[in-house]
C-alpha cells in the first residue's frame, strides 16, 4: 500500500491497517477543528451565523445534491479544470522540454515566456474575454495559463540540471538523441516534473474559481458567487468544502499514479 | 594496439591539459598511469574515449581514429554512476542493449556473478555500498567485451580495505577477455599490484615524465621487498613532478 501514499512514494510500510492508521493522523486535524466549531455553537459560545456549523454546511450540501445541482456544478467545473489542466501541461511539457534540451530554443523563448510569467493570470481576464467570449473557451484558457508555467519552469530547469556524469555514461554507450532523452533525461527529470504537475493542478483549481466568477451559470465558482449574492454562507462553504475535497482527491490521484514511476528515488525519509 | 600520436588538449579557458604525448599500449597489456592532480592523467582517458576531441594529435585503435565513443572502449569513472531509477540488471544491461533479450540475460548474469553480485539483479542502486555498486560499474564496463577498458581512479573513493580486494578481483576479470587496461591513479600501490607498465605524468604542461616497467612476479605482494623498492622509486618521481618547475635548482640556494 505504500505506493499509494501522499508525499514519501518510496517509503516503506507495514500492512494495510498501519497505512490506515497513519492516514487517519491527517484527518485528526480538520476533524477536530470540525467537531469544536460544531460544539462552540451547540453550546452557544459563538454565534454560528456568519461562520455555519459543520452540520448545516453538510446539509446544505445534501440539499444541493439531492436537488441535482450538486452534481452539475462539480462536473461543470471538473470539465474546466481537467480541459485546462490538459492544454496546460501538454503546452507546458513541450516548451519546457525544447527549451531545456535546445539551448538556441531556450535562447529564442525563455525571456519572453519569464516575461509573460510575471503577469498575473487574471490580469488576462479581459483580454480572453474579448478574445474569446464569456463561454468555455476563455475559461479553459485561463486555467491553461495558469497551469502553464510551472511545469514550463520545472522541466527547461530540470533538463538543465540533469547530470552531466550520468549523461557521459549514455555517451560512452553511444546512446542516440532518442535514447538521451528516453532513457537518461526523461527519467531523470520526472521527480520535479512530476512535483510540477502536482503544483499546476494545485493552480488549475485556484484558477477555475478566478474563471467562474468572470460569469458562469455552473459551477463551483458559480456557487461562491450565488452564495454571497443571497446571503447564504453555508452554500459559500459548501462550495469551498466542495473545492477542498476534489482538489485533494485529484492531487492524491495524481501523486499515486506517480508513485510507482518514483519508486527508485534515495530520498530523505522523515523520522517516524 | 592502441597508438597516442603527439597527442595535445588545450581547454577553452586556455589551460594546456596534455602536451604532445606519444604512447603506445599493446593488446591485454596493463598501464598504469601515476601523476598528481593537474598533470592531464583524467584528460588523456577522455580523449581515448572520445568524449572529448583532441586540439591535435590523434589516437587510435588498431588504425581507427579514436574520435567518438565506440563499442570497442569500456570506461569505469571515479564514481559508480550507475542510473538510479535503473535496477541492477538493467544498469549493466546498458551497453549491450542491441543484443537479443535471451543473450542479454545470460551475459548479465554472467557479468554480475564475476563481480560476486548474482543475488543483486533485481536491486536498487541506492541499496548497494560504494564497493558494490563500483562493482556493478565494472560489470557494466566488461559486459560488452570492450578491447580497451578505461578505468579513471576507479577505486580513490573505497576505504582501504575494499579498495585492495577490488584491485585483486579487478585481475580476475580481467583473466577473462584479457583487455588492454589503462588505469589512471594517483595510487603508486594500486599501479604497482595491477599494471604492467607505468607511465609517471607530470603537470604544467602535462606530459610523460617517466616510463617503467617493474619485473615484479605476479601475484604481486604489497610488502614484497622489491615491490616497496619501486614503491619509493616510483614515489620520488611522483614528488619531482610535482614540484613547480625550476623548484629543484632553487633547494641547494635555499640550503645556504
Amino acid at each position: 500500500m505504500s505506493e499509494f501514499q501522499d508525499i514519501a512514494p518510496a517509503a516503506k510500510s507495514g500492512g494495510g491497517f498501519r497505512w490506515l492508521g497513519r492516514s487517519a493522523l491527517g484527518l485528526i486535524l480538520p476533524l477536530g477543528l470540525a467537531l469544536g466549531w460544531e460544539a462552540a455553537v451547540a453550546l452557544h459560545w459563538a454565534d454560528g451565523r456568519l461562520l455555519p456549523t459543520p452540520s448545516k454546511v453538510i446539509a446544505t450540501l445534501w440539499l444541493l445534491g439531492l436537488d441535482g445541482t450538486l452534481p452539475g456544478h462539480l462536473l461543470a467545473t471538473l470539465q474546466r479544470v481537467v480541459l485546462g489542466f490538459a492544454f496546460g501541461v501538454t503546452a507546458g511539457t513541450i516548451f519546457g522540454a525544447v527549451s531545456g534540451y535546445w539551448s538556441l530554443a531556450r535562447r529564442l523563448l525563455d525571456p519572453t515566456l519569464q516575461a509573460l510569467r510575471n503577469i498575473p493570470s487574471i490580469a488576462w481576464v479581459p483580454m480572453f474575454i474579448l478574445w474569446f467570449g464569456i463561454f468555455e473557451t476563455s475559461k479553459v484558457i485561463l486555467i491553461a495559463v495558469g497551469v502553464f508555467f510551472p511545469i514550463y519552469l520545472a522541466l527547461s530547469g530540470a533538463i538543465l540540471d540533469v547530470d552531466r556524469k550520468l549523461v557521459e555514461v549514455g555517451r560512452i554507450f553511444r546512446f542516440s538523441h532518442r535514447e538521451m532523452i528516453t532513457r537518461i533525461l526523461l527519467p531523470a527529470t520526472l521527480p520535479s516534473y512530476i512535483l510540477s504537475l502536482r503544483a499546476g493542478l494545485g493552480l488549475g483549481w485556484m484558477f477555475v474559481v478566478a474563471a467562474e466568477f468572470m460569469g458562469a451559470e455552473e459551477g463551483l465558482g458559480f456557487l461562491l458567487v450565488d452564495g454571497q449574492q443571497t446571503g447564504r454562507p453555508a452554500t459559500i462553504l459548501a462550495a469551498i468544502t466542495a473545492f477542498a475535497i476534489m482538489g485533494k482527491t485529484t492531487d492524491w490521484l495524481l501523486a499515486s499514479l506517480s508513485a510507482r514511476a518514483l519508486r527508485w528515488q534515495d530520498s530523505f525519509k522523515p523520522v517516524e | 594496439m592502441l597508438d597516442l600520436i603527439n597527442l595535445s588538449k588545450r581547454y577553452p579557458n586556455g589551460h594546456l591539459a596534455l602536451a604532445g604525448l606519444d604512447l603506445s599500449v599493446r593488446p591485454g597489456e596493463i598501464l598504469g598511469i601515476v601523476g598528481g592532480s593537474g598533470c592531464g592523467k583524467s584528460t588523456l582517458l577522455r580523449l581515448i574515449s572520445g568524449l572529448d576531441g583532441p586540439s591535435s594529435g590523434s589516437a587510435s585503435l588498431d588504425g581507427t581514429p579514436l574520435t567518438e565513443p565506440r563499442p570497442e572502449i569500456g570506461m569505469v569513472f571515479q564514481e559508480p554512476r550507475l542510473m538510479p531509477w535503473l535496477t541492477i540488471d538493467q544498469n549493466v544491461g546498458f551497453g549491450i542493449r542491441h543484443l537479443p533479450a535471451a543473450e542479454q540475460k545470460s551475459r548479465i548474469g554472467e557479468a554480475l556473478a564475476r563481480v560476486g553480485l548474482a543475488g543483486y539483479a533485481g536491486h536498487w542502486p541506492r541499496e548497494l555500498s560504494g564497493g558494490q555498486a563500483q562493482r556493478v560499474a565494472l560489470a557494466r564496463a566488461l559486459v560488452g567485451r570492450p578491447q580497451v577498458l578505461l578505468l579513471d581512479e576507479p577505486f580513490s573513493a573505497l576505504d582501504a580495505l575494499t579498495r585492495s580486494d577490488l584491485q585483486d578481483h579487478l585481475l580476475d576479470l580481467w583473466q577473462y577477455d584479457r583487455p588492454t587496461m589503462i588505469l589512471v591513479t594517483h595510487d603508486i600501490e594500486e599501479a604497482l599490484v595491477l599494471a604492467d607498465r607505468i607511465v609517471v605524468m607530470q603537470p604544467n604542461p602535462g606530459r610523460i615524465r617517466v616510463e617503467v616497467t617493474p619485473p615484479l612476479a605476479r601475484p604481486r605482494d604489497r610488502l614484497d621487498h622489491e615491490f616497496l623498492a619501486w614503491k619509493y622509486r616510483l614515489l620520488a618521481e611522483l614528488d619531482h613532478a610535482s614540484r613547480p618547475p625550476g623548484a629543484e635548482e632553487l633547494s641547494p640556494a635555499a640550503a645556504i
